[in-house]
């Protein structure tokens, strides 16, 4: 047996009276990939924080590296220990050339100045020996996302850590890169490197993991080795109850039947989409699926008019509409949910009761334009009891609601235009898992009610538990089409196989 | 059970948290809202205290509130602008060229008495231009007006060939010397300071009783956010600039009235500045999304207040700037710490 690389025991910490770990035991050998996953708030970025020493564990744990313990006191003592995290959000300065950023903060100087070709050269073996494609000298502002990944990457080899931490490494990612980036990560496991991999994908999980370890709410609820991982096991663990109660799904979408209440034909943009048809009728749930950058939003944005149509048009209930503004797909009775409530959804200084107002104030509103605050507050006090929204009163700012009930508000908003069609992007991101149970719940509750409901959504579990028929997309088109059955439930694999194109997963 | 006395304390103290969250919350509300009012108040005792007694007088106040009108008038629209993020530096060249337009029609016999809708049409026609630039070339408000701040100065002055235009016999001059007399011999408020109020009035409406107002809060807090929510950002933003200019031509037609006399060059020359001054006291965010016009009125009455008290005080010219400056990042500064303690605890 090797010796671990990586042992946390009982590590804790709190923040005043919150427990955001408790009595963590982690363990990592080199040469293995340990996929870490959970909710979040779970503690997964905590424990992370821990290990690169922005956070001091309580007292009592204990951290040791190569069987020695170590104490880290700042920022950057995870570093120097030979621990290399790399965050979603890149940290690379895009002003800066490739070598710049791998040696940022330990320049190479000659008299107090830069000796820019000894770093460069100090820097060509890592980046020949990770593949990539581009020189030292080059400016990180010209790379490509997977490019960026890679410039990290290089940083933590030139550092010469011996564990590197990704949290959530696919997200900005295209397929194609998201594919080298599983074939470079296996090539440093394969160097004897301990990767400690964040994810929420399951299918990332599968691909990669050797193990995969559990958090929920600050505790370790379980370890898996590979031939244990399958994905009901970690969905019970992550959730800690069974899938069947998780996922409620009522709505009979046998009813369906007749026209569909959404029809886009052959809609493309020139660049992310194109040529994408789908349909949605009313009552019924469609999933649709696909890798992140197979063009899922950016189609959901044509729809809407978020984003202009080169090619195609969109029909509701038979008739072709024009929309070219996202104002107009609301008065066409097509509401969207963004991925990004924060960025692009949420006023976070504005009350609920403005929020939840917002799109139908102009409907409401009395002579035109002076505002009808009975009916807005009604309105608000309604939506915050059916929608089940925890916050102290509906004057209460909307950013400082929890994720879940940030969701819920902006929901309310889009509810309050009465839709026929409601396409949901993501609908659970950042949200917790009692959060997520109620908003799976509206979702049913919309569908036998008759609304046409579109879920994007990168979560597998999700698209199986809720949706009557999953379409997948791949690459800007539509790789095909998946519809439940009474004997047959939908199958993750084969979404899997459509959405990455292979008719196998190396699982 | 010990058990169930621990489950039923765990189940009562979310109620209790909320309630607290509830209160915190009505008092933080509070505080912004009372704003830089305890500054202005402190401000006018303290000058009432120092000056012997004539800060408090019905002859000062009038002459405080007189000088205070313009400002509040050109505030009150630099208030739309800002709270969408934007900037209005042109409304004081706006202004001088509106008070000119208005001079130069108050000398033809015939139309003498459209002088006053003419000016503020002038400032109206400006601040719609600029919003074009903005709302629909997408042009930086900072860039787009900066540029007008130049260019409408070079209009004012090629409207009366640069030189001073006087019309001793301008209709309605009554709004820029008379007074409306509340009780006769007792209380009367200047005719400038009434319009002033009128407009903070009229834009509190605006801001906080139509749809319009809640979209100019909503494109100030987020603007790609309205856009996605079917908001026409555009046509806020064209809104909002063409208020300001037309406030600005307005506030042309108050100070026009005020003189009996216009100068391209000289009318108006950085009005903006206290304008802004004025609405970042108020504590209007400068990001856009949060503020009020009510501050706007409190923040153009410290300004007006200083500049008084200091007169009253003997205070010499040179160092009524520094302390004027010194007052205002000193009183920003006090609000900031204030919200930042009633959001720690």
């Amino acid at each position: 047996m090797i010796d671990p690389i990586l042992e946390m025991r009982r590590v804790s910490k709190s923040f005043f009276s919150i427990k955001a770990l408790r009595g963590v035991d982690l363990t990592v050998y080199p040469g293995e990939i340990h996929a870490l996953m959970g909710e979040n708030g779970a503690g997964k970025s905590t424990l992370m924080k821990i290990l690169s020493g922005a956070y001091r564990p309580d007292p009592g744990g204990e951290i040791r590296i190569e069987g020695k313990p170590v104490h880290f006191n700042g920022p950057h003592a995870g570093r120097a220990a030979g621990i290399s995290i790399i965050y979603q959000e890149l940290s690379l300065a895009p002003n800066l050339s490739v070598a710049q950023n791998i040696y940022l903060g330990r320049e190479v100087s000659r008299f107090g100045v830069l000796a820019r070709e000894a770093m460069e050269a100090g820097v060509g073996p890592i980046l020949e020996r990770l593949g990539a494609d581009f020189a030292p000298s080059t400016l990180v502002a010209g790379l490509s996302m997977g490019q960026r990944q890679l410039v990290e990457i290089a940083r933590a080899l030139h550092a010469r850590s011996k564990i590197l931490i990704m949290d959530e490494p696919t997200t900005a990612l295209s397929a194609g890169e998201s594919e080298r980036l599983f074939g470079l990560i296996r090539r440093l496991r394969a160097e004897g490197l301990a990767i400690i991999y964040i994810s929420h994908r399951m299918d990332e999980v599968y691909a990669l993991g050797d193990r995969v370890t559990v958090l929920r709410d600050g505790t370790l609820v379980g370890s898996l080795d590979k031939p244990e991982i399958r994905a009901d096991t970690i969905v019970r663990l992550m959730v800690g109850r069974d899938v069947s109660s998780f996922y409620k799904k009522e709505h009979d979408p046998s009813a369906v039947h007749g026209a569909p209440v959404l029809a886009a034909v052959d809609i493309a943009d020139g660049r992310r989409v194109k040529g994408c048809s789908l349909t949605v009728h009313a009552g019924e749930v469609v999933g649709l699926a696909g890798l992140v950058g197979a063009g899922r939003t950016e189609l959901a944005h044509l729809i809407i008019g978020a984003a202009a149509k080169t090619a195609g048009h969109v029909e509701i209930e038979g008739h072709s509409v024009d929309i070219g503004t996202p104002g107009e797909a609301l008065e066409a009775g097509i509401a969207y949910l963004t991925e990004d409530r924060k960025a692009l959804g949420l006023f976070l200084d504005m009350s609920c009761l403005d929020n939840i107002n917002l799109a139908v104030l102009g409907r409401d509103a009395r002579l035109g334009g002076i505002l009808d605050r009975d009916k807005a507050r009604d309105r608000a006090r309604k939506a915050f009891a059916a929608l089940g929204i925890r916050a102290a009163d509906i004057r209460v700012a909307a950013g400082s609601l929890s994720g879940g009930n940030q969701q819920k508000v902006l929901l309310s908003r889009l509810l309050a235009t009465t839709p026929k069609v409601l396409i949901l992007d993501e609908p659970t991101r950042g949200v917790d898992v009692g959060a997520k149970s109620e908003i799976y719940s509206i979702i049913d509750n919309l569908a036998k009610a008759g609304t046409a409901v579109l879920v994007i959504s990168s979560d597998l579990p999700e698209i199986i538990g809720i949706c009557d028929r999953v379409i997948v997309m791949r690459a800007g088109l539509i790789a095909g089409e998946i519809k439940r059955t009474a004997t047959a439930p939908l199958d993750q694999e084969q979404i899997m196989a459509l959405a990455t194109g292979m008719e196998q997963l190396d699982a | 059970m010990p058990d169930d006395g621990a489950s039923a304390k765990a189940a009562a103290a979310p109620g209790l948290v909320a309630a607290q969250e509830t209160r915190r919350q009505r008092t933080r509300l509070l505080i912004r809202s009372a704003g830089m009012l305890p500054v202005l108040v402190l401000l006018c005792i303290g000058f009432h205290l120092l000056s012997d007694g004539r800060f408090f007088t019905a002859q000062n106040l009038g002459i405080v509130v007189q000088q205070a009108a313009v400002n509040t008038v050109l505030a009150a629209g630099m208030t739309f602008v800002i709270l969408t993020g934007g900037i209005d530096l042109s409304v004081g060249s706006i202004l001088a060229a509106s008070a000119m337009a208005g001079l130069i029609i108050s000398k033809f016999p015939d139309l003498g008495a459209l002088w006053l809708p003419a000016a503020v049409l002038t400032g109206a026609l400006f601040g719609i231009l600029n919003g074009g630039f903005i709302a629909l070339l997408r042009l930086p408000p900072f860039i787009v007006t900066l540029g007008s701040l130049t260019a409408v100065r070079g209009v004012a002055r090629l409207l009366g060939a640069d030189t001073t235009v006087f019309n001793s016999e301008i209709p309605y001059a009554f709004i820029g010397n008379g007074s409306l007399t509340l009780i006769p011999g007792v209380l009367s408020i200047p005719w400038l300071w009434v319009i002033a109020l009128l407009v903070i009035v009229v834009a509190w409406l605006v801001l906080r009783r139509t749809v319009l107002g809640v979209h100019i809060y909503a494109v100030g807090g987020n603007e790609s956010a309205a856009r996605l929510a079917g908001i026409k950002v555009w046509a806020v933003l064209l809104f909002v600039y063409g208020v300001s200019g037309l406030l600005a031509g307005l506030g042309g037609a108050m100070q026009a009235a005020r003189l009996y006399a216009a100068n391209g060059l000289q009318l108006g020359q950085s009005y903006e500045l206290d304008a802004i001054t004025a609405v970042i006291l108020g504590g209007t965010s400068f990001v856009g999304g949060i503020g009020s016009i009510w501050g706007t009125l409190v923040g153009a009455l410290i300004i007006a207040v200083l500049s008084n008290g200091l007169i009253l005080t003997g205070v010499s010219d040179v160092w009524q700037y520094v302390i004027k400056g010194l007052v205002i990042i000193g009183a920003v500064a006090l609000d900031r710490y204030r919200l930042q303690g009633s959001a720690r605890t």
